[in-house]
């Protein structure tokens, strides 16, 4: 009898055709790139220093070799960034010739066009700043790395998702995408996001990471590292406001699953201290990287629909 | 047979040819799909105990005792408070052996469009039917449009056996009725690999609810020795064989990065739409027609002599001739170039298609002005008959057009090749996708 595995051993080595998976979604995410190099007269890239960003940058690089990416970046800075993640987005900047244009929450807050929430989280807060780079820059179609398994409302999302002038998303309003043919067309005044990492999972991010030697900021490796517990995270101590009285702060051995702003962003328990450490810790954890690291996503069962609405990546 | 899944062995192999499955499921709306869908997620280990525990919490709230798996797959807030789901929702879970992307579409009747969008790109559907009610109206409709949309396999799951005490004879009869009626809809040959219509649907009899034969096979149905729903998933062929396609190449951007170190190069970037294009291969560009041959390779950043579909590459030519974006490299024998463009569509919008229109036409990197001239027929994709002469296209319709183009467009069948026999038409005074459209006959 001819089993499963039969089967798919023939077809991965035997099919001289055969794309591993990471393959297949390279040459998507990199369809999606070139489609609206193709199609856009003012394309930026969202370009946090986080993994994801990270992962976006290297397949445009890839996308138009040997050509410079014809794209800028644009980072919105909370003001309670890492700062090796800063140091990372320095130094890709300049060592790519790349352009960066950055939009600092802390700008407008000492304006008074942003306040400071009670709860000091800066995450919600980044709306703002992103739709004031997005209108003062003209930018058309703004590169996010968001993916679909990320969250529920995210799953929903198209790769080519319209925006109004209000940087809002209907998701009564999205475009049916068939084959791999994007609409992007749009009236002055809106922008198209486009998620060229829609279809991947945490897990394929790392994969890639592994197999393609990308560098990241260290924090994403396993490092000793004064945290304190908030909400059932491991939170870093620093200036943003950390730890409040009753709060102890200890020293332990911790790695970061996502980057984003400090005050709401959790530290994981791990000894990963290498790529390969991190893949197989990702896929054996049983927790999304959201539900262990994001105080932010707890708040309500729709807190991400609700912020997409309003504008949010 | 194993199914052991990737959070129980982590050792699963980086860069190894893991293939992608893309399916999609279809199924009216109490047939339990998204206890289904829950229940594939849930037995394959790839819902993770924060998302299990949201689940619990709101299934409590609303007074119901065990987790509802459907609240796993109902994303918005809207469809949570009026318990529908309004659009197609895309689920990722891994085996040792396979990604998957599951694209979940309702199943109301209405939606009709959703499961267009989710088999457009699917290469294998799931129908589901009730083991008590068997083939309905809704079930003949799923399996006329994964035959339209031509996706290379379906699978029929005859769901709730448990409710007809696992009889092997309802099972067996339900299964008889769905292939016949497969067989009436004269099965794609095309890009499924010429399989004929009895290879075409393959049914299994499960229990989302209780788990039989989705992961796990049945300890009830001893009848039955096919694979569970997820061993056929993982072992379905993934993908055609290039090597019997002819090569299609739409330019999507030039490549000019006019450097030092780069003075002269010029590369064509693209996907691969179909095909393998080796160093050498002579190729001809339309629509202009133009002759030349393949230069060189280049896949992603590394030189190469030899590429095939899906690849995203970039491709340099011998000659220097006037390619731009929007333009087909064609190997092999290469489509004919026309302005009157033949079609079966599926209207997607509430605002009706009539003749005289005037709207966008977007094939694969080509976009051009197009006026539909006529639409000889209407479809009843419950009856399979044709309605001569409509009026307009509404909402969910499905039909034959006749488009005259701006310019030529290098259109192959969509019997033929999913890329580049497809494309949408598009409203020009806001951008709204209005329909899909398909080069060809329907049927």
């Amino acid at each position: 009898m001819t089993t499963a595995t039969d089967i798919l051993t023939a077809e991965a080595y035997e099919n001289p055709y055969a794309l591993s998976h990471l393959d297949a979604l390279e040459a998507e995410a990199v369809h999606i790139f070139r489609e609206v190099a193709g199609e856009f007269e003012r394309p930026v890239i969202l370009f946090s220093g986080g993994k994801d960003s990270i992962v976006m940058l290297h397949l445009a690089l890839k996308a138009f070799w040997p050509a410079q990416i014809p794209f800028s970046l644009l980072h919105v800075d909370t003001g309670h960034n890492f700062p090796e993640v800063l140091e990372y987005r320095d130094r890709t900047v300049a060592e790519h010739g790349l352009r960066l244009h950055v939009a600092k929450v802390q700008d407008f807050i000492d304006s008074g066009r942003l306040r400071e929430r009670p709860d000091g989280l800066r995450n919600p807060l980044q709306t703002v700043p992103l739709l004031d780079g997005i209108e003062s820059n003209r930018f058309d179609a703004v590169f996010g790395g968001g993916r679909r398994d990320e969250e529920k409302a995210r799953a929903k999302e198209r790769v080519f998702s319209l925006r109004d002038e209000f940087g809002a998303w209907d998701p009564r309003r999205q475009r049916p995408e068939l084959w791999s043919l994007y609409n992007g067309r749009h009236s002055p005044g809106e922008h198209v996001r486009v998620f060229p990492l829609s279809n991947w999972t945490e897990l394929d991010v790392w994969q890639y990471i592994e197999r393609e030697k990308i560098e990241l900021p260290a924090i994403y490796y396993a490092h000793e590292r004064d945290v304190f517990k908030r909400s059932g995270m491991w939170l870093t101590a620093g200036e943003w406001g950390g730890p409040k009285e009753g709060e102890t702060v200890e020293r332990r051995q911790v790695r970061y699953r996502t980057v984003g702003d400090m005050s709401c962003t959790g530290a994981v328990d791990s000894d990963a201290t290498t790529v390969a450490d991190v893949v197989t810790e990702v896929a054996a954890s049983r927790l999304t990287e959201r539900g262990a690291t994001r105080a932010d996503d707890k708040v309500s069962e729709a807190a991400m629909e609700d912020r997409k609405r309003e504008g949010y990546f | 047979m194993s199914t052991e899944l990737h959070h129980t062995t982590p050792a699963l192999e980086t860069g190894s040819a893991t293939a992608l499955l893309r399916f999609a499921t279809a199924g009216s709306v109490d047939d339990g799909k998204s206890t289904l869908v829950g229940r594939l997620l849930h037995d394959s280990k790839s819902i993770l105990t924060d998302q299990l525990e949201a689940v619990t919490t709101a299934s409590q709230q609303r007074g119901q005792e065990a987790p509802d798996l459907a609240l796993l797959t109902d994303g918005l807030r809207a469809e949570r408070e009026q318990g529908i789901t309004i659009d197609v929702a895309y689920r990722y879970f891994a085996t040792a052996r396979r990604r998957f992307i599951l694209a979940d579409t309702p199943g109301h009747v209405q939606y009709t469009r959703n499961m267009v969008t989710g088999a457009s790109t699917a290469e294998l559907a799931v129908v589901l039917v009730d083991a008590r009610n068997g083939v309905v109206q809704q079930t003949r409709r799923h399996a006329a449009v994964a035959a339209l949309l031509r996706v290379p396999h379906v699978v029929l799951a005859v769901n709730k056996m448990d409710l007809v005490d696992y009889a092997e004879p309802v099972f067996a009869a339900i299964a008889e009725e769905f292939n016949a009626y497969a067989a009436s809809l004269g099965v794609p040959a095309g890009r499924s690999g010429g399989l004929a219509p009895e290879n075409w649907s393959t049914a299994i009899p499960i229990s989302a609810l209780a788990g039989d034969n989705v992961v796990e096979p049945s300890a009830h149905m001893d009848w039955y020795g096919g694979p569970t729903l997820l061993e056929h998933l993982e072992t379905v062929p993934v993908g055609s064989d290039p090597s019997d396609e002819p090569a299609r190449f739409p330019v999507q951007f030039v490549i000019r990065p006019q450097s030092a170190e780069h003075l002269d190069y010029r590369g064509y970037a693209g996907q691969l739409a179909s095909g393998v294009l080796r160093a050498g291969d002579p190729v001809t560009v339309l629509p202009s027609g133009l002759t030349t041959s393949v230069a060189g390779i280049d896949v992603l950043g590394k030189q190469t002599d030899i590429a095939w579909a899906p690849q995203s590459v970039t491709v340099r030519l011998t000659d220097d001739i006037d390619v731009s974006r929007g333009d087909l490299i064609a190997a092999g024998a290469a489509p004919e170039s026309t302005q009157d463009v033949l079609a079966t569509v599926s209207h997607l919008h509430e605002r009706p298609l009539r003749v005289g229109d005037r709207v966008l036409l977007k094939h694969t990197t080509r976009t051009v002005r197009a006026i539909v001239k006529e639409l000889p027929y209407r479809i009843d994709i419950d009856t399979l008959d044709r309605i001569p002469q409509p009026e307009s296209l509404q909402v969910n319709d499905i039909g034959q057009v006749v488009l005259r183009t701006s310019e030529p467009l290098a259109l192959d069948p969509y019997a033929v090749n999913r890329h580049t026999g497809s494309f949408l038409l598009i409203d020009p005074a806001d951008g709204t996708t209005l329909t899909a459209g398909m080069a060809g006959e329907a049927f």
